[in-house]
């Protein structure tokens, strides 16, 4: 039976609201986080082995040590809930649905770090869900959960709820903080880290929204106990969001030793792919992360199962394997077009590119143009060599990850499906009329039909 | 151009959430209410509006505002739909809604209908992709989108037009 330590309570009639959310144990975490000393909450977080839910999975408790504490100035918690990353709606679930959790969550982790003014950074298109959290914000206040002395421990704490205004690039830690300065979103150069100098040049932390939640089980059921939960160090468990080609796209917690191949077949979980269709390929961890061809998608090269964890989905490095990120889980089958799919991924990380690094202003709109081209039957032989020499300059040489995050789909598109490419290259017309199929990639898996 | 009262109050109460002196935080919230609350763009007199309630240079706000894609910078249709277009809205069918709507209000990407009804403006990923396709439109999502439902969407909204 799979563990749920997030989603839990999610079915509950009423448990977006607060006199719900106590009765059923809501704020004993706080309860007892309160009494403890912030140092102490930071070692049971180390000890759970949480990593960041944002998709670097950089392990939480490490990250709150390097906070600066120089004395007299402030520090400040921020909450990355721009959640713009193609693939991934699960913080929106968590906020839409069980937003005491996430209050909950914050409140420990801003007396953990001291922060006294903490901030929600929220992506400006979730419009209606402010006025949830604000609610859920008002509620916890009213209760003595917020506000001045928190339970006679005289720590003060606010949470205010920012919108953002239409931009990816502030999903990134410090152009979500330039952004929450009332700046253009344009990613600082580093070091100096936000530990030292964040928002308004004073020490910062910014975690995900998911990160933030499960300091609550962690202090429930203490840091070891969630560390024994899950596999080697991936602890825990995981939301992922489902989508594309499936039965039942959605948001899951799973557990870290759920397969693949379970994960997207289960009827508990995606059911299946819709009309008995076959599986081509998977991007499992959000828009930026390698797409995989089926073959490689419930197998490792090494011939051993795939599971949904970080190490497992990893294994192989980009050669053969990608990686679990956001947990954004975009499924397609055996009718969609892989360049076309790519394509439309250029496309948006050219739009959603600060401009700032050439490499990354300039490379994202060249690789846009070569992929038009080969998708709509104009392109050469060449363009596909381009196209990958164009992708490994802008990796590793920007300011911020997203030139990472605009090449690494490129190269794993071509990496696998360099048929495909070619196939709309000598087909400039076919190509127009059909899609290529899946070829020798094909789905292991019987055909259901 | 002046905010109501009851607005100003608002702004006040965004204000006060920053530290002494860091009230250019308040800027992204405050384009939001303009825009809501002048017509659904950025003219520029309203920009100037904004800079002075903040005490910072013009050139902050337009600077800011150009940034951002939910500020329009020129006029937009009473209600404004915006198709997600990114790839795992791609995967479900979003081409082919962005072509109905196209063919339906006769515009295209960006443009808005002679009666300024409806403007059309694709959007990238909007945090939806498992209830593809989508829009948003106004503070809502409109999910699982059909042919069939984007037509009684759009006569839905013509005839709250109308009264
Ligand atoms: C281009 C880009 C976009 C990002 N978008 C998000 C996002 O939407 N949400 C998020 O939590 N982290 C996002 N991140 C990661 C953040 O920079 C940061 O690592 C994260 O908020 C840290 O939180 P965590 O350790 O709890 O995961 C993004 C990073 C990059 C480079
Ligand atoms: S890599 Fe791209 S998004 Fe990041 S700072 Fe450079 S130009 Fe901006
Ligand atoms: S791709 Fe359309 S909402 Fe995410």
């Amino acid at each position: 039976m799979a563990v749920k330590l997030l989603l839990d309570k999610a079915h509950i009639e009423g448990i977006r609201y607060y006199d719900t959310w106590r009765k059923n144990g809501g704020y004993t975490a706080v309860e007892k986080a309160l009494k403890m000393t912030p140092d102490e909450i930071v070692e049971e977080v180390k000890k759970s082995g949480l990593r960041g839910r944002g998709g670097a999975g950089f392990p939480t408790g490490m990250k709150w040590s390097f906070l600066a504490k120089p004395e007299g100035v402030p520090r400040h918690l921020v909450c990355n809930a721009d959640e713009s990353e193609p693939g991934t709606f699960k913080d929106r679930y968590l906020m839409e649905f069980i937003p005491h959790l996430l209050i909950e969550g914050l409140i420990i982790s801003s007396f953990a770090l001291g922060s006294s003014a903490t901030y929600i950074y929220i992506r400006g298109e979730y419009a209606w869900i402010p006025d949830i959290l604000e609610e859920a914000i008002a509620e916890a206040k009213a209760n003595g959960w917020l506000g001045k002395n928190i339970l006679g421990t005289g720590f003060d704490c606010e949470i205010y709820v920012q919108r953002g205004g239409g931009a990816y690039i502030c999903g990134e830690e410090t152009a979500l903080i330039e952004s929450l300065e009332g700046k253009r979103g344009n990613p600082r150069l580093k070091p100096p880290f936000p530990a030292v100098q964040g928002l308004w040049m004073r020490p910062t932390v910014v975690n995900n929204v998911e990160t933030l939640a499960a300091v609550v089980p962690i202090i429930n059921m203490g840091g070891e106990e969630y560390g024994k939960i899950g596999v080697g160090r991936s602890t825990g468990t995981k939301l992922i969001s489902a989508c594309g080609n499936i039965n039942k796209p959605g948001v899951y917690e799973i557990n870290f030793d759920l397969s693949v191949e379970e994960f997207i077949y289960s009827d508990e979980y995606c059911g299946g792919i819709p009309n008995g269709k076959r599986l081509k390929a998977c991007i499992p961890g959000g828009s930026s992360v390698p797409i995989v061809p089926a073959n490689l998608l419930f197998k490792t090269a090494k011939g051993e199962t795939r599971y949904m964890n970080y190490e497992s989905l990893s294994d192989g490095g980009f050669a053969t394997g990608t990686m679990l990120g956001s947990g954004g889980f975009i499924v397609l089958d055996e009718d969609q077009c892989v360049v076309r799919h790519t394509m439309s991924l250029a496309h948006f990380y050219n739009h959603e590119s600060c401009g700032q690094c050439s490499p990354c202003r300039e490379g994202t709109g060249w690789m846009y143009k070569i992929l038009k081209n080969i998708e709509y039957g104009k392109g050469k032989m060449s363009d596909i060599d381009l196209l990958w020499d164009i992708q490994r300059r802008i990796e590793g040489n920007t300011i911020c990850p997203l030139g990472d995050a605009a090449a690494w789909p490129v190269a794993a598109a071509i990496r696998h499906f360099r048929d495909e490419f070619e196939w709309h290259v000598l087909n400039p017309e076919e190509s127009q009329t059909r899609n290529y199929g899946i070829a020798h990639y094909a789905d292991p898996r019987e055909v259901v039909a | 151009m002046k905010f109501s009262q009851e607005k100003l109050n608002k702004v006040n109460e965004i204000i006060a959430r920053y530290p002494e002196g860091k009230q250019k935080s308040a800027l992204i919230p405050l384009l939001h209410i303009a825009q809501e609350e002048f017509g659904g763009w950025l003219d520029v007199p309203v920009m100037d509006y904004v800079a002075e309630l903040l005490h910072i240079n013009p050139i902050e706000v337009y600077e800011v505002a150009t940034f951002y894609t939910m500020f329009n910078m020129k006029p937009v249709g009473k209600y404004v739909l915006e198709v997600c277009q990114t790839g795992p809205c791609m995967l479900r069918g979003s081409d082919q809604i962005i072509d109905h709507i196209k063919n339906k209000l006769g515009i295209q990407a960006g443009e808005t209908t002679p009666d300024g009804l409806f403007t059309l403006k694709p959007a990238e990923c909007l945090g939806a992709c498992g209830y593809a396709p989508m829009m948003q439109l106004g503070k809502f999502f409109k999910e699982n989108l059909t042919i069939e439902k984007v037509d009684a969407l759009i006569e839905d909204l013509k005839a709250a037009a109308k009264n």
